[in-house]
């Protein structure tokens, strides 16, 4: 495909017969000859290998302390209160409280470092070169990312790299290898257990072929990482989240930290900051929920919301939907007025001009498996 | 066999047509998981949309490649959608239609033109 920009596993993505589509500017495998509900399957069930190069790696150091306190202003998180070795989701917000990305902060030390979504990599890039003028913020384009998820990711990992036995749900490392140094954290974004491994673009090839070697891995590609993070209640940015959602109506209270909220030691000095602490204590208009058809038909991004089968405007819409390979059935993600967000509301969504009835449903659809 | 442009397939049976899709349809679609049959009885049009398919990636229209009257649905796709990716010329054949005038399938492809069709 022209013009589009190749991660360093473009070529293993060939030869393993992936079938490659554009995302984020990216030629990007969207499912490998086992096919999207067998690699979702596979994933829970073992280990399943994901190039996620196309993200942003983002070093930041200096300002006050390793930087830590000067990022405080571009999001609603604790970052000081950070531990070395340690990582954290967070979001860049916008001084009208909506979120301009969500990405993962890790305390390494002297630095943070920081992995953004693909799409918004230039953007917020910017945003940090603007916002953090004592710093420096470094672009890291010599690395693959690649991400191991699933029950069997820990055993396959560790026989390359040890210490990742010891390693809980968040904690970061940096550990030299036979593939030079890995950059590693426990995490990931399939609501299983796993890792995400930074790697020189040098040996991100072999070292990919090394984790494929064990019986248990198989490579996974984008079709199946939608449905699995939509299984876990994770939202993309893009779809779930975007610029003109607040973290409070996209349900991600939890991951702003009490030292942020009002009362709190640290608090507000982010942009949108009035309008995020008033809707963390009085609520926000809309909320991002979770929805279950009741039939089998699909309901995809951009399905109109009702309140009842017949007349009537538009209440909201669907911003995710697929077929949930290990739920069985198909699921939704999507906005609704607070009083019709609880659990078990029923409302209609609109498919081919019929209205097919969905329940409100608690998210995750199906349970996170990480190594707290 | 006679296979359309929309990669369905057509086969004669008892003097109605079986209709389903094309194995090279099935792997376009990838993993299928919902499928609308139409109406037993209903008068169809050619090119009128009469079925939903929809498959991990997206939704698409199944047309009826003639005009007549549809005699016969296969529900056990409708319950198990899975069967149009194992055997779609088989097992998930998906509706049989009553051509209301005889030699509407003469035009459509051979299975080699159809290969050729795909490439």
């Amino acid at each position: 495909m022209p013009d589009l920009k190749r991660t360093p596993l473009f070529d293993l993505h060939h030869a393993l017969g992936a079938k490659m589509v554009e995302f984020a500017g990216y030629e990007m495998p969207v499912q490998y000859p086992m096919g999207v509900m067998k690699e979702h399957l596979h994933c829970r069930a073992a280990a399943g290998l994901f190039d996620v190069s196309h993200m942003g790696q983002v070093i930041v150091r200096g300002g006050t302390g390793n930087g830590a306190e000067d990022f405080e202003a571009l999001v609603p998180q604790s970052i000081v209160g950070l531990a070395p070795g340690r990582q954290r989701y967070a979001f860049f917000t916008n001084a009208a409280g909506g979120i301009e990305d969500d990405l993962m902060v890790a305390n390494r030390g002297d630095h943070l470092f920081v992995v953004v979504n693909a799409a918004c990599k230039a953007g917020d890039l910017a945003l940090m070169r603007a916002g953090l003028p004592g710093c420096e913020v470094v672009e890291i384009t010599d690395r693959a990312l690649l991400a191991l998820q699933g029950p069997g990711a820990e055993a396959v990992l560790a026989a390359i790299v040890p210490g990742v036995r010891e390693m809980r749900f968040m904690d970061v490392i940096v550990a030299e290898s036979a593939f030079g140094e890995l950059w590693i954290s426990r995490s990931g974004y399939t609501g299983e257990d796993g890792f995400e491994i930074s790697v020189a673009e040098g040996p991100a090839e072999t070292l990919a072929r090394a984790l494929l070697a064990s019986e248990a891995v198989a490579p996974i590609g984008l079709g199946a990482r939608d449905s699995l993070r939509l299984e876990a209640g994770l939202c993309l940015y893009g779809n779930d989240i975007d610029t003109g959602t607040s973290p409070v109506e996209a349900g991600l209270d939890w991951a702003i930290q009490k030292v942020r909220r009002k009362g709190g030691a640290r608090a507000g000095g982010f942009p949108g900051a009035a309008r995020i602490l008033d809707e963390l204590e009085n609520g926000a208009a809309r909320r991002r929920v979770g929805l279950a058809p009741e039939g089998r038909a699909p309901m995809r991004a951009g399905v109109a919301l009702y309140e009842s089968d017949t007349g009537g405007a538009p209440v909201g819409a669907v911003t995710s939907g697929a077929f949930g390979p290990t739920l069985q059935a198909p699921m939704a993600m999507g906005y609704v007025p607070a009083d019709l967000s609880a659990p078990g509301t029923r409302l209609y969504g609109e498919v081919r001009g019929k209205r097919l009835p969905v329940l409100v449903a608690d998210l995750p659809f199906v349970p996170a498996n990480f190594k707290r | 066999m006679k296979f359309t442009e929309e990669h369905e397939w057509l086969r004669e049976e008892d003097g109605v047509i079986v209709v389903g899709i094309t194995e090279h349809a099935s792997e376009q679609l990838g993993d299928v998981v919902f499928v609308e049959l139409p109406e037993v009885g209903s008068e169809v049009t050619k090119d009128d949309e009469i079925c939903v398919i929809e498959s991990v990636k997206a939704a698409s229209d199944i047309l009826a490649p003639l005009d007549g009257e549809i005699v016969e649905v296969n529900d056990a796709i409708v319950d198990d959608p899975g069967k149009v990716n194992e055997d779609p010329l088989g097992d998930a054949w998906f509706f049989k239609i009553k051509p209301a005038e005889p030699g509407q399938m003469d035009d459509y492809m051979s299975e080699a033109e159809y290969k050729t069709f795909i490439g």
